[in-house]
């Protein structure tokens, strides 16, 4: 029981780590893998000290193990699954084939910045859109 | 970061952060390509990539995406995510710039 909370708090944590590697950040399979293991050794606990109370202590522990568990994997879930989800679609920005919208800003050392002239020195430009505040 | 550079195409990021937030970031994370600042998210709107107060105040952000505009200033690759960890990995847009030149 005690090793199945354990490994809930690893799959939680863990992702903190994994979230540096594409693989396991856009979809956290090693962690929701983490988390069923960590519940099959909950629930084979749980039924344990219930079965047989006579042999396995823990009815409590159990019980508050298993509820702190299901907190856990329920905010991984929120933050993971809902949370980054929660963007506006972007049905209105320009497809592919269209002509790229001119604009002229200006760059961490102040300098204006025209796509126009940026396209002209390049063979193309990447324009990454990114949600700032970092 | 070499790979574009050697295709011929400059990376820029565009946000609503000021230039001196972009200063600290670039400076902190060792880039190199032009952050452009655009605190009124008024790119930001035109390219439709706005979300209306998505900052942690309340402020007008962008969503992430990725446009791909080729030296005729025609957008010809964008990635729209639907989550915000779930972003252009290098080798699908080196993938999209590859394919420009045939």
């Amino acid at each position: 029981m005690w090793a199945g909370f354990a490994i809930v708090l690893l799959a939680a944590f863990s992702f903190l780590y994994l979230i540096q590697f594409p693989v396991t950040r856009d979809f956290p399979w090693v962690n929701l893998l983490l988390f069923a293991v960590g519940g099959c050794f909950l629930a084979v606990g749980l039924k344990r000290a219930f079965g047989s109370p006579e042999r396995y202590r823990g009815k409590i522990s159990g019980i508050v193990l298993g509820v702190l568990s299901l907190a856990i994997f329920g905010l991984f879930y929120y933050g993971t699954f809902v949370l980054t989800r929660d963007i506006p679609s972007a049905s209105g920005a320009p497809h592919p084939g269209t002509q790229a919208p001119d604009f002229t800003l200006s760059d961490a050392g102040g300098k204006s910045v025209m796509l126009a002239d940026l396209i002209r020195n390049n063979r193309a430009v990447l324009l990454i859109f990114y949600r700032g505040y970092w | 970061m070499s790979e574009f550079r050697s295709r011929g195409v400059e990376i820029v990021a565009i946000s609503v952060d000021s230039n001196k937030d972009s200063r600290e970031l670039c400076s902190s994370r060792g880039y190199t390509f032009p952050f452009l600042s655009d605190p009124k998210a008024e790119v930001i709107r035109r390219y439709g990539v706005l979300h209306p107060r998505g900052g942690p105040d309340g402020h007008d952000i962008a969503r992430p995406a990725e446009f791909l505009v080729d030296a005729t200033g025609t957008i010809r690759w964008v990635n729209l995510t639907e989550s915000i960890s779930v972003r252009a990995r290098p080798e699908a847009v080196l993938k999209a710039i590859d394919a420009l030149s045939h």
